[in-house]
């Protein structure tokens, strides 16, 4: 149980305050969710995909800090307009994390599960289409696979704390 | 990294009015004070004081002074009961270290609380390689310590009970006359410590009157400066050292004493004694229009710890439903507020605060926490101003928050 400094970047701070695409997307056709809230760290995005595959609309919803709210910022940014196909090869949480203008490595989580929340809509996607292009590996990517482990560890710190509670 | 906190700053400016209420985590330190210190750096008492010269006898005779001045405040006349340490970190290792070490001929067992600070907690974490072990008494739903709990966990194995008098977080004020009743009742060997950092200038509190054998102090808690606390030990109690080096007038405690920290924390401690009853009507004052004031104007709010006379009257601790607290202090920030949060999104772990997690609170409730002060210089326009900010900087992280997050 140890506090770190966190000096943002200015364009974290930027998004924080300004976020872009903020809030639902009423004819969202494709909706995805990464974090848990017990993390205090979860992220909503609403896609609207059309026939070709283009991502036309994406907006977020954020319950967590400067570092997740701009990060889920950035990614509507930097993925609008994109084919799926492009917007899961090419936007890693390592680039978000660029675009931001940096992040303290205690934040990197907030990136990947940014990334993760992505990840997973696409996979939605084509889930709902009911075919998935080869592309598309069967296996977790790392960000998806970062999402479900923070996760599962909210799942289990909520378990600890009600069976502690029942002692 | 540095870099961008000259940004940070920067977007701080056009500020009108600041206010700062984050005074569980470092204060201002009032003029008076630094005014009482300085002489002591480079015109009177720099030497040292076991070194047989005139700043050495200087300094000899105002940290005797001082520690005489701070054992009256606690409530004991023998200033050898007195050590400053450089900390209620320090001095609180010192106590739960430094009595278990020196009396583990007696018993292994160590009793605290669940909400005990992690200046507490992690000692007791860092003695179990030492064969001991360490039982936390869980606390009810505003912080208040199980009593039954404490007496079955006390028995004649035990050597240290740790309870702190006030909760750092939460303002609880433990019925610590009854658990140190308790403890001895069962086993009157067993010593009985208890962290008074947040009870010192803020509640009455004596060491006679309670039977205490240890008890932390520390001088930021009452807007001394950094870097000086002071752990009391009762005549006969016997404690080790837990650091090794030149010993001078501090026995428990080796290197040079630093005599202007030993005066600003004696000068704060004379500033909020001499007008104790004026100066803790006028922080619970305020902190009660800051709490009203908040549940007034927002929905969706849980005060976390106790209401009235059981709290500390500077602590303000609510749980901003739908609101993520770092998120909320940074908002706050740029509006000239400062708070922190039991967010685990300031911390290095996931976890929130162990305090709201022990008192039942959902993490979720606990993620949205705010910590807040008052002290004697802030003034209702200050609390004005934090209730006309509060209600905007929680609508825009909620706005943000929308029905994600809701658990």
């Amino acid at each position: 149980m140890s506090r770190v400094p966190l000096p943002y970047t200015q364009k974290v701070l930027d998004l924080f305050r300004n976020p872009k695409n903020l809030g639902k997307l009423e004819d969202a056709n494709v909706i995805s969710v990464a974090g848990n809230p017990a993390c205090g760290d979860m992220i909503t995005f609403y896609m609207k995909i059309n026939d070709q595959s283009v991502i036309e609309k994406i907006s977020f919803e954020s319950y967590g800090c400067a570092a997740n709210i701009a990060t889920a910022s950035i990614v509507t940014e930097m993925i609008k307009g994109l084919s799926v196909e492009s917007a899961w090869k090419d936007v890693t949480w390592k680039k978000v994390t660029e675009e931001v203008g940096g992040l303290p490595s205690v934040k990197f989580h907030c990136g990947i599960l940014a990334v993760g929340a992505v990840k997973r809509a696409i996979r939605k996607y084509y889930e709902q289409k009911g075919s998935a292009p080869s592309w598309l590996p069967k296996e977790l990517t790392f960000e998806e696979k970062q999402a479900l482990e923070e996760e599962e560890l909210a799942e289990k710190l909520s378990k600890k704390l009600k069976a502690a509670d029942e002692k | 990294m540095v870099e961008n906190v000259k940004d940070l700053l920067k977007a701080h400016e056009g500020v009108k009015r600041e206010v700062y209420l984050d005074n569980e985590n470092s204060t201002i330190v009032p003029k008076d004070v630094v005014d009482a210190m300085l002489p002591y750096y480079n015109q009177r008492a720099y030497g040292n004081p076991t070194l047989t010269h005139k700043p050495g006898w200087e300094a000899f005779e105002t940290i005797m002074e001082s520690a005489q001045k701070i054992s009256r405040f606690l409530g004991t006349k023998i200033l050898e009961e007195i050590t400053f340490t450089p900390g209620e970190t320090e001095a609180n290792n010192l106590a739960i270290m430094g009595s278990a070490f020196a009396n583990k001929h007696k018993g292994k067992k160590i009793v605290i609380s669940a909400i005990e600070p992690i200046n507490v907690l992690h000692v007791t974490e860092l003695l179990q390689k030492f064969g001991f072990t360490t039982t936390k008494i869980p606390v009810d739903g505003e912080g208040f310590l199980d009593l039954e709990k404490l007496k079955d966990a006390v028995d004649k194995e035990t050597v240290l009970a740790s309870i702190a008098t006030v909760n750092n977080e939460i303002g609880t004020v433990q019925p610590v006359k009854e658990a140190l009743d308790i403890v001895k009742d069962k086993n009157p060997d067993a010593l009985f410590h208890t962290d008074a950092s947040d009870a010192y200038g803020r509640i009455p509190f004596n060491v006679q009157d309670l039977k205490v054998d240890l008890a932390t102090v520390s001088s930021y808690k009452i807007l001394g400066p950094r870097g000086i606390g002071a752990l009391y030990v009762k005549e006969g109690v016997n404690v080790d050292k837990i650091l090794e080096g030149q010993i001078g007038t501090q026995k428990l405690w080796p290197g040079v004493e630093n005599t202007p920290l030993i005066v600003g924390f004696t000068k704060a401690s004379e500033l909020a004694f001499q007008d104790f009853e004026a100066n803790t009507k006028h922080m619970r004052m305020l902190r009660d229009t800051l709490v009203d004031g908040i549940f007034a104007k927002l929905s969706d709010v849980k005060l976390n710890g106790p209401k009235g006379g059981k709290r500390a009257p500077d602590n303000a601790n609510i749980s901003f439903l739908r609101c993520e607290g770092e998120a909320l202090t940074i908002e706050l920030s740029l509006a000239g507020v400062y708070v922190s949060s039991g967010s685990a999104c300031s911390r290095r772990l996931l976890q929130p605060s162990h305090v709201l997690v022990a008192i039942g609170r959902k993490f979720s409730e606990a993620h949205g926490s705010i910590l807040m002060k008052t002290t004697r210089y802030h003034t209702e326009e200050d609390i004005t101003h934090v209730l006309e900010v509060l209600p905007n900087a929680v609508n825009r992280i909620r706005g943000i928050v929308g029905s994600t997050g809701v658990d």
